[in-house]
């Protein structure tokens, strides 16, 4: 049998979620024989070569592009996971949610503090940039999430635990002390 | 000793004084039943709905019953009032702005560790994302409004020596929110204040210049389930 297949991307995150993935140490060498990566910061493939069996995604949906990755990454992965606070909830990025955009885009590039010269009062505009969304979005609001992994960062422990008992098949005991929202 | 009443909870049996609510004869057997709302001593307000129970094939609040000879056996444990009591902690989630991440609350936070405890990995409900003012007024005291699950804990206990209430609610319906007193909260003593947060079940009041004073690993319920004290005790 060939080995599952995983891709990772982080959206509107910090990339905490990946770091603490890396922080199963040694056990990276085991998930390896376990597993085999596609498009992944991790590996530096940036688009899918092939169907996946389990996708993990950090971070919300904050902008078009954001929304354009989790919707390919629903396309071809059989499993997505919602990993981390942001990718759940929203998260720090989510603090806007409630602000206008035009307030929150106003105070970064023309009335806040740490603006500095603007003169010509320049939005960001050009067409290659993504359009940022209303609000931030948790990802099961926009496709169909199979599982979540809650944590800021969900630990090392977690993530292993989830990930070896998603691939062997076997049932998923989480110890109290694993679960954390923080 | 006719005062005495036998029931029993989820089969167990239990003995407790008439008259004396059920949530607190339960606790005195040893059973755990959740509560947000409820504080022991104080009149209880009923308000979070968390402790709901079956009595007789009906749903109550365990905080508000007085137990006397009908109560039987009562049904607290089952899946199916686990789910009714997981559905009302992911309605409070998604009620107010509950960023675990960032609220100095966290750890030591009673709704936080509800969700702990009936595995809420993600709310059925979608966020409201709701904004209210934080008010800082106070020397002593955040008061995170978003955070507030409307328990009125702060405004039944907290109290200066003439009796008057720091806290109070203020508006009505969708627009309600708990507020604060601009004059008496500008006097608070720091003992007062402390226990303000202490019993606030969530992190909407917050002493201030303490924040995170607990490292991880050290705070109330980072280790051990909220009611495993109650349960060990029997």
């Amino acid at each position: 049998m060939s080995k599952p297949i995983i891709a990772t991307a982080s959206l509107a995150g910090c990339f905490g979620c990946h770091m603490s993935l890396l922080d199963i140490d040694d056990r990276i060498l085991k998930l390896i024989e376990l597993v085999e990566f596609n498009k992944s910061p991790i590996d530096d493939i940036k688009t899918f070569t092939k169907q996946c069996d389990i996708g993990l995604i950090e971070g919300g949906c904050c902008n078009t592009e954001n929304i354009e990755v989790l919707k390919e990454f629903r396309k071809h992965c059989k499993i997505l996971i919602s990993v981390g606070e942001c990718a759940i909830m929203g998260g720090l990025p989510a603090m806007r949610n409630g602000i206008p955009v035009k307030e929150c885009l106003d105070e970064a590039y023309l009335d806040g503090p740490t603006v500095g010269e603007n003169k010509e009062k320049i939005m960001p505009n050009d067409e290659e940039l993504p359009i940022i969304t209303d609000k931030v979005y948790p990802l099961h609001e926009i496709v169909k999430v199979d599982y979540y992994l809650p944590g800021c960062p969900p630990s090392a422990d977690l993530l292993w635990e989830a990930l070896v008992a998603l691939v062997t098949g076997k049932e998923l005991e989480i110890p109290y002390e694993l679960i954390k929202f923080d | 000793m006719s005062d005495t009443i036998k029931f029993t909870i989820d089969g167990k049996e239990c003995t407790g004084k008439k008259g004396q609510l059920l949530v607190d004869a339960a606790a005195e057997n040893g059973v755990y039943i959740p509560v947000l709302c409820h504080w022991k001593d104080v009149k209880p307000a009923g308000s979070c709905r968390i402790c709901t129970v079956k009595v007789n094939n009906r749903y109550v609040t365990a905080c508000t019953l007085p137990i006397d000879e009908n109560c039987g056996d009562v049904e607290n444990n089952t899946p199916e009032l686990q789910d009714i009591r997981k559905a009302i902690v992911e309605m409070l989630f998604v009620e107010g702005n509950h960023f675990c991440p960032a609220c100095e609350k966290s750890g030591d936070c009673d709704l936080q560790a509800l969700g702990y405890k009936y595995q809420m990995m993600v709310p059925r409900f979608p966020y409201a994302f709701e904004r209210r003012e934080l008010d800082a007024k106070s020397p002593k005291i955040f008061l995170e409004k978003n955070r507030c699950i409307f328990c009125k804990r702060c405004i039944r206990m907290i109290k200066d020596e003439k009796g008057r209430s720091y806290f109070a609610f203020k508006g009505r319906g969708k627009h309600l929110e708990i507020s604060m007193d601009e004059k008496l909260a500008a006097n608070i003593s720091d003992e007062l204040a402390q226990e303000a947060m202490d019993i606030c079940p969530v992190g909407a009041i917050l002493k201030k210049e303490v924040g995170f004073i607990n490292p991880i690993g050290k705070r109330k319920y980072d280790n051990e389930p909220i009611g495993s004290d109650i349960e060990k005790s029997k």
